[in-house]
């Protein structure tokens, strides 16, 4: 059967750098689904995409459907035969099928008995089919955000649909979308060639690249990064590389070009922190920093044009960095006409949420926070200032910078410098991997904050469900978390709840979340540590990680299965006493045994335990293991002396008890 | 090199050509272009509608006293609207920046996600910036709704910050340098503007008498839009007077803004009411301008 490549080409207006590779997987996904659902064959060659297009070309695509069979299933066997003889049903099926009831046959289901017919489906040219499907499934790309451009009820996508590549060998697959008809003609680079040019399977690639566009994003990414190591060889100078930025450029650009620009090293003075975001942020500019790892005065920005001959592109950059540094100088100057300390009031203009009042409002409660926490002065100084940041100009402009330039203020104001630390750091940290503030005060302060949004937030019901989380209440929760155990606070999670059950449990997923996923624990040992307690975060943590270092020796996990049967044992019974064993009342042999082995090591255990040394405690638990073997082997529990039977349950208890402080060893999951 | 007002006559004239009708700055205050009735009614509607023009804009809360080389309180904006927009709108784009002198192939130029949303106005666009060697030169915007309204044609708007413009044109760092004639310098022209404003928006205007004015604006207008179903001649009613209430009390709310005035329990509060009157005259508007047929 004779087959041709598939080349499909969608030509937008700039579609946003960050949804273009989703609709590229997308758009290949859905050809590949199609293609096999129509039974047209084809194998990916590639798929990728630019600011002004998405496409896709498959090798091997058939030209001539094969045809088909179909399994129509009809009435049961029971209502279609009666007497062996076909009855109305039959009929009525084989004539809606245009089969004479002779071709009917029965089909046997996992649901009985039933008529069935076998039609045959006869291929069609591949091209009507494909015209009708592509013009289906392109306008079915999901894009976060959909516009109308030929009217009320025209045709949505992410922009203007402009043309459209679509080719089979070398036919035209005929379909519009929008008023758009399928061609065979692309638009190249907007300022680098012709406006169109014809393009196929063959020789798609080239003839673009020839007129300025590298539709493939890989080559891309090689020629930015390849072109920055060019400009700095030989220079001393380093970029700091940011593989974020660099995906920016690489979908904000046809032909990306690096070129370096300059600017004037007095504006080194201003805190690199501000200098950094301009160009990061504003710019989209890599930051380049001498062999010392400070910043140079220089800067790398990627054109989506081949060159710079006359230098007009890297002035013009350098004139809009000059103005920005400018501007963040006079907001820096602006600024310092009035103190943080002096913005407190301002606050009261500034929103933190509807029904949560203003920062100033949320300023008063993170203080009381702090001093519930039990604060030094310092942190309470931090948390008052903590806010101010966001009433200057300098973070209007560089929200980014919140906090981080109230921290730059405060010390250039004269502030304390563990004050000015403290707000720096408090909206750290911004994410799992990021670090926590550097300081008790700032982890206290960061803590504060984070807690009195989580509790404003649950009390008025604004509580995330699936991916909905506008306030970023679980980046603010694990923020909690990670900060209670790597700063080591001691701080109870029902404390920071509050009573709001919800909020614990919220706090709680998050916990489990970040010894599972952020460190790496099992999900049964985190169970396990848990469920001896969570008031104590920094404490679990200790005890997982011994928990995790006795797990793989030979009697531990065979000791949880036998704590898991104890408490089974003592739920079946409905046993709830406790209290003394009568050692009177105690069987010789295993009994005897299994209580002066658990007496001779409960003061040990609890000595390693208020050590924190729970590696050995547990060891020593482990070391149990054979005396509670030989006692299950040996001792029926359910005596038929009802005094004898209470000892036993007694014995049990005490040991689980006992034994449950470090971790409950029946959360563990075991083979036995 | 061309002046300020040289750049001004070239846009101007270039859009012309294209069949838009050049019309003056609207004589009310303004937070920017779109909000002239020229924008923000002529969108409504399923009429063909091309216009061009030149729109001082006042952002109380922008000014800068004259300080800043970048900021000001009040800027020019050269505000272009095509309903419905060409097939080749870009192109057209491209080709008013070659009109005032800009040699394209010279040049880095990048169309940056940049979608518009005015909730006082009950407006959001769909668009971009358009960067020319890292600076913005341009905003444009399909768009999708008014008075909030889905608009029948997505008319484009494309919106030029003259000042930006043209201090890139010239060569300039500050805004003050820009060349408004051979002779005459934009500081010359606008500097006193931009300080005296400054002081009274940020110092001096009477915060009590600022709220009058926006409750006298806005209780005229809800007077008119009350007035409405029961008029007889509907052609006749002032429905474009309606609107300068919107715009004085969107101005109000401004003023108030930059004055630190509008507590946080007021601000959404606020908004909604001047939101409130514009969605009611959008709809008086569609309403008086429909034709029969269409209102259907």
């Amino acid at each position: 059967m004779s087959t041709a490549p598939l080349l499909v080409e969608i030509g937008v207006e700039e579609i946003p750098d960050w949804m273009i590779a989703p609709a590229v997987g997308q758009f290949r996904d859905m050809l590949e689904k199609m293609l096999a659902a129509q039974r047209l064959g084809g194998k990916l060659r590639m798929a990728d995409g630019t600011p002004r297009r998405i496409f896709a070309i498959f090798d091997d695509v058939l030209e001539q459907q094969p045809d088909a069979e179909e399994l129509v299933l009809g009435p049961s066997k029971a209502a279609a035969f009666k007497d062996g003889k076909p009855a109305g049903a039959a009929l009525g099926f084989a004539k809606k099928n245009g089969v004479d009831v002779g071709q009917l046959h029965i089909e046997t289901t996992p649901k009985g008995e039933y008529v069935a017919v076998r039609k045959r489906i006869e291929g069609q040219a591949a091209k009507w089919i494909l015209g009708e499907q592509i013009a289906a499934l392109i306008p079915r790309i999901h894009f976060p955000k959909t516009m109308y451009w030929t009217g009320k009820n025209g045709v949505r996508f992410i922009r203007p649909i402009r043309w459209i590549v679509a080719l089979h060998g070398d036919n035209t697959i005929p379909f519009e979308i929008g008023g758009v008809e399928a061609g065979y003609y692309t638009a190249p680079h907007r300022l680098l060639g012709a406006a169109t040019v014809g393009v196929n399977a063959a020789n798609y690639v080239d003839q673009l690249a020839g007129y300025g566009v590298i539709v493939s994003s890989a080559k891309r990414r090689e020629m930015i990064l390849t072109g920055i190591s060019q400009l700095l060889m030989g220079r001393g100078l380093l970029a700091r590389m940011d593989e974020a930025l660099l995906e920016t450029l690489v979908y904000l650009t046809e032909w990306p070009a690096p070129i370096m620009g300059s600017f004037d090293p007095g504006y080194l003075t201003l805190p690199e922190e501000v200098l950094v975001t301009v160009m990061r942020h504003h710019q989209k500019y890599f930051s380049v920093t001498g062999a010392d790892g400070k910043l140079a005065p220089h800067f790398i920005a990627v054109m989506n044009i081949k060159e710079d001959p006359d230098g007009l592109v890297r002035q013009g950059n350098e004139r809009v960095l000059r103005a920005r540094f400018n501007d963040a100088r006079f907001f820096w100057e602006f600024d310092q006409r009035k103190k943080l300390a002096d913005r407190v009031g301002d606050l009261a203009n500034v929103t933190f949420q509807a029904k949560l009042g203003s920062y100033l409002d949320k300023t008063n409660r993170v203080v009381g926070v702090v001093k519930e926490l039990g604060g030094s002065a310092v942190a309470e100084r931090a948390a008052l200032l903590s806010k101010c940041d966001l009433t200057t100009d300098m973070v209007k402009e560089f929200t980014d910078l919140q906090g981080v330039v109230g921290g730059l203020y405060a010390r250039a104001q004269g502030e304390d410098e563990a004050v000015a630390r403290a707000i720096y750091d408090h909206y750290k940290p911004l994410s799992m991997e990021g670090p926590v503030p550097s300081t008790a005060e700032g982890c206290l302060v960061a803590l504060a904050d984070k807690v009195d949004t989580l509790r404003g937030c649950f009390a008025i019901g604004l509580i995330p469900s699936g991916s909905k989380d506008p306030f970023a209440l679980r980046r603010a929760a694990q923020g909690v978390v990670k900060i209670l155990v790597e700063s080591r606070l001691p701080v109870p999670l029902g404390k920071l709840a509050a009573g709001d059950k919800g909020l614990l449990e919220f706090l709680l997923d998050r916990v489990r979340y970040y010894f599972k996923d952020v460190r790496g624990y099992a999900y049964d040992e985190v169970n396990a540590a848990l469920a001896a307690g969570y008031d104590d975060l920094p404490d679990v943590a200790e005890r997982l990680a011994a928990i995790q270092a006795v797990r793989p020796t030979a009697d531990f996990e065979p000791l949880a299965a036998s704590f898991k049967r104890i408490k089974n044992i003592l739920r079946q019974a409905g046993f709830e006493g406790g209290g003394a064993v009568d050692a009177n009342l105690l069987e010789a042999g295993p009994e005897a045994g299994l209580s002066a082995a658990f007496e001779d090591l409960r003061a040990r255990v609890a000595m390693f335990r208020e050590r924190k040394d729970y590696r050995t405690a547990l060891a020593l638990i482990a070391s149990l293991r054979p005396q509670v073997d030989l006692f299950f082997d040996k001792v029926l529990v359910n005596a038929p002396d009802e005094n004898v039977r209470r000892n036993r349950l007694t014995l049990l208890a005490n040991l689980l008890t006992e034994f449950s402080a470090i971790a409950d060893f029946s959360e563990i999951v075991t083979s036995f | 090199m061309d002046t300020f007002q040289e750049t001004i006559f070239k846009l101007k004239k270039y859009w012309s050509d294209r069949g838009c009708i050049i019309q003056e700055p609207y004589d009310v205050e303004v937070g920017a272009g779109t909000m002239c009735p020229e924008t923000f009614l002529r969108v409504l509607g399923p009429n063909p509608y091309r216009v061009a023009y030149v729109q001082p804009s006042r952002r109380p809360a922008d000014g800068r006293y004259g300080e800043n080389p970048n900021r000001l309180y009040k800027h020019q904006q050269l505000q272009v609207i095509l309903k419905p927009p060409p097939n080749d709108i870009i192109d057209q784009y491209l080709g008013s920046l070659e009109a005032i002198g800009i040699d394209l192939a010279k040049h880095d130029l990048k169309f940056e996600e940049d979608n518009w949303e005015s909730p006082t106005l009950g407006a959001w666009g769909i668009g971009w910036q358009v960067m020319m060697d890292g600076l913005e030169i341009t905003q444009f915007t399909y768009f999708q709704q008014c008075g909030g309204i889905d608009l029948d044609l997505a008319p484009a708007e494309i919106t030029y910050g003259l000042e930006r413009l043209v201090a890139f044109l010239q060569g300039k760092d500050s805004v003050f340098d820009i060349d408004w004639t051979r002779d005459v310098k934009y500081a010359e022209v606008r500097h006193a503007e931009e300080l005296q404003h400054s002081v009274y928006n940020f110092e001096m205007a009477d915060v009590e008498t600022l709220w009058r004015l926006f409750e006298l604006h806005e209780k005229e207008c809800q007077r008119l839009a009350g007035a409405y179903p029961g008029f007889p001649r509907k052609e006749r009613f002032p429905v474009l007077a309606a609107y300068d209430q919107v715009l004085k009390c969107s101005n109000l709310f401004n003023l108030l803004d930059a004055r630190g005035a509008i507590s946080v329990t007021e601000r959404v509060g606020v908004i909604g009411r001047v939101r409130k009157l514009a969605v009611g005259v959008a709809g008086m508007w569609l309403d008086q301008n429909l034709p029969a047929e269409v209102a259907q």
